[in-house]
């Protein structure tokens, strides 16, 4: 086969490469700062990989952080009397001179080396400011350390302390998982049988107004959103579903003008004399949809479930409008909340929050991959 | 009607009951509502009252509409063309005769499944003016030309390129219908193109784009009304952008990512002013239509010139 489009073949792959490069690094980016402490997830240069540093502090050898490289060289020293009495300094020569008497176990250090600080676990923050150092860069050596802490501190910070500002309580993790979960869930149950069942009716059965009935249905996928919103938030409001789940999953039983449209496609190439045969033998519609139709029609199922999953995982709109108290946030909302009340300084937490939040995606993406391609395929090509 | 008739029609009605109660209460009566409130003064709070096409008037000499609608063609004139040509042009790069296709897709294709809350807080992070990794690949190069690289989220006139370069990350849904699409177009119009010495080039000018025209008309109006009615991304990083000073929907920096629907939803749901609102919504509708309309009509013209 010849290739069909006006390049040559290593031109193909350099631009296929630089692609994928362009499309995987904030993937890498993401899982890269995820797992890094604070500190290195916002050094610059950027490593890809996180590090924990080891340096001698004061003879004796601790994990330390890396604070930042010197741009002139000069004197550490620890000072034992005056204003500063008890902690360490950096001076210049000149200084130094001046003050010899007040100063103990001074060294010189240089353009070039590193200051570090000794790291401390929270645990041992309380006693007294953590030790550092200047030490030359060949004196310093790391391992790679992956810190999946972040994960578990993030999860549980995503849910606010009990002290938090607004005074809410705080909501676990898992609790805003089962609420994406019973939203994913029910919402997919519901679009698979209820769109189903019309579907047919538009497919399968001959009646009087069918045909426009049908066109109506297309005409509504004109509809954007935002013509919606007002008056679809005074219906739940009079049914006093605001706070609480329900906008988002039960609408779903009540069919899609997309999915009806995807289905009835499908349908209507099941040949006909299945449905005759059946008809012959006394079946009842019903009977032919759910023994008959419905076994034959898995993967458009499966493509309308999938999609209404990731739908309904990724949605942010429909909670943000519905959900009013924490108890009830869904995974995307409660992210979005943590980011604006922690003013994303948290980079490594938010990271490791948004990872968990794509996962799902990801495992199910591969798991169902061909129904995601030809999925998106036959609506695109067909619609 | 006869009672075959009947039966036949109560058979139709009895499938199809679920979604005419769902379309009634989930489309059809939002749809008219809201016309309706858009000639009314009307909060959730009270009664709505009627003002005739005052909220329409009004529109006309409010700024802050004729801005949102500017930032909104500004983002959507960009983003649907560029996301286009991204998007075609991984998938003719993937149509080619190359090795480890499924692995290249699945790097295209995931991104436009993300989250959106997720992708937006990691685009935060790529854009990030200091530490930001975006910067610090394009610093050495914008150096060397003795420029700095903006401060993305935080400039108002980078706040929109940079939306509307995540917008592009996402692009990778268009391209694998466009694979699809190219994948439908009979080998014979190529062998017959070689056949009559035609280059690569002119293959894909004359077989290949016209063959994949209706699918590049699908996804381009797909797009468009998309942008068009762009919301999540942008409130969730002007929110985080202004660092907890605004509400997300005032547009920050200085009102440059004001987007059309983050408008409407300010003045619905933050101001109340629901009539005013839903005569803004009703705009949307009658832009959206207007352009899908004219699209339509261009694509047929050109599409018949070429067959």
């Amino acid at each position: 086969m010849k290739a069909r489009t006006p390049f040559t073949r290593p031109v193909i792959y350099a631009l296929l490469g630089l692609a994928s490069l362009a499309f995987l690094t904030p993937f890498l980016w993401l899982i890269s700062s995820s797992l890094k402490p604070l500190e290195q997830a916002m050094a610059l240069p950027p490593t890809l990989l996180p590090h924990a540093y080891y340096a001698a502090i004061d003879g004796s050898r601790s994990e330390v952080t890396i604070d930042f490289t010197l741009q002139r060289g000069g004197i550490v020293a620890d000072a034992t009397a005056g204003e500063q009495a008890g902690s360490r300094v950096f001076l210049t020569p000149a200084q130094a001179l001046a003050r010899a008497k007040e100063l103990q176990g001074a060294h010189r250090v240089s353009t070039g080396w590193v200051h570090v600080t000794e790291k401390r676990d929270a645990a041992e923050a309380g006693n007294g400011n953590p030790r550092w150092d200047i030490v030359p860069p060949q004196a310093i050596d790391s391992t790679i350390r992956f810190r999946w802490k972040n994960y578990p501190e993030a999860l549980a910070s995503l849910g606010g302390s009990a002290e938090s500002s607004d005074g809410s309580g705080s909501v676990s993790f898992w609790v805003f998982l089962g609420n994406t979960l019973i939203v994913c869930l029910l919402g997919v149950v519901g679009t698979v049988f209820s769109n189903a069942i019309i579907a047919y009716g538009f497919a399968r059965l001959k009646w009087r107004g069918r045909d426009a009935f049908f066109a109506l249905t297309l005409a509504t996928l004109m509809v954007p959103f935002p013509v919606l919103m007002v008056p679809l938030y005074g219906v739940f409001r009079e049914l006093h579903w605001i706070g609480t789940l329900l906008p988002l999953w039960v609408p779903a039983f009540f069919g899609s003008a997309f999915n009806i449209f995807l289905m009835r496609q499908f349908f209507l190439s099941i040949p006909e004399e299945l449905s005759e045969a059946a008809r012959i033998d006394g079946s009842s519609e019903w009977r032919i949809f759910w023994r008959i139709v419905l076994p034959l029609s898995k993967p458009v199922l499966a493509v309308a479930a999938l999609f209404h999953f990731l739908y309904a995982w990724n949605d942010f709109m429909g909670p943000f409008l519905y959900l009013t108290r924490k108890e009830t946030f869904t995974l995307s909302i409660a992210l979005q909340n943590y980011q604006s009340q922690n003013g994303g300084v948290q980079w490594h937490y938010l990271m490791a929050a948004s990872t968990v939040t794509i996962l799902p995606v990801v495992v199910l993406f591969f798991f169902a991959q061909k129904t995601f391609i030809q999925g998106i395929a036959t609506t695109g090509t067909k619609g | 009607m006869t009672s075959r008739e009947r039966r036949q029609l109560f058979a139709g009605i009895g499938f199809t009951s679920l979604w005419i109660v769902g379309l009634s209460a989930f489309t059809a009566y939002p749809v008219l509502a809201s016309l309706y409130y858009s000639f009314c003064d009307y909060s959730i709070l009270k009664e709505p009252v009627w003002c005739g096409l005052e909220n329409y008037s009004q529109l006309f000499t409010d700024d802050l509409f004729w801005l949102s609608l500017r930032n909104t063609l500004f983002y959507a004139g960009l983003s649907v063309p560029l996301g286009t040509i991204v998007s075609l042009s991984l998938a003719l790069l993937l149509n080619s005769d190359v090795r480890g296709k499924p692995f290249f897709r699945v790097i295209f294709y995931l991104p436009s499944i993300v989250p959106v809350v997720a992708s937006s807080m990691l685009w935060l992070w790529i854009l990030n003016g200091q530490v930001g990794l975006l910067n610090w690949i394009i610093a050495p190069v914008l150096n060397a030309f003795g420029a700095t690289p903006p401060a993305w989220l935080v400039d108002p006139t980078w706040a929109k390129p940079a939306l509307i370069i995540m917008s592009l990350w996402g692009t990778g849904n268009a391209m694998i219908i466009y694979l699809a699409g190219l994948q439908n177009v009979p080998k014979e119009l190529y062998e017959a193109a070689e056949i009559d010495g035609a280059s690569g080039l002119q293959r894909f000018r004359h077989v290949t784009l016209p063959m994949l025209a209706p699918v590049v008309y699908f996804n381009v109006i797909m797009a468009l009304i998309g942008s068009l009615q762009v919301f999540t991304q942008a409130f969730i990083m002007s929110a985080a952008a202004g660092g907890g000073t605004g509400t997300g929907t005032d547009g920050f920096p200085a009102r440059s990512t004001l987007f059309y629907t983050m408008h409407l939803f300010a003045t619905a749901f933050y101001d109340l002013r629901m009539g005013y609102a839903s005569a803004m919504a009703y705009v949307l509708f009658i832009l959206i239509a207007v352009l899908t309309w004219s699209a339509t009509k261009l694509s047929r013209e050109r599409m018949s010139h070429v067959q």
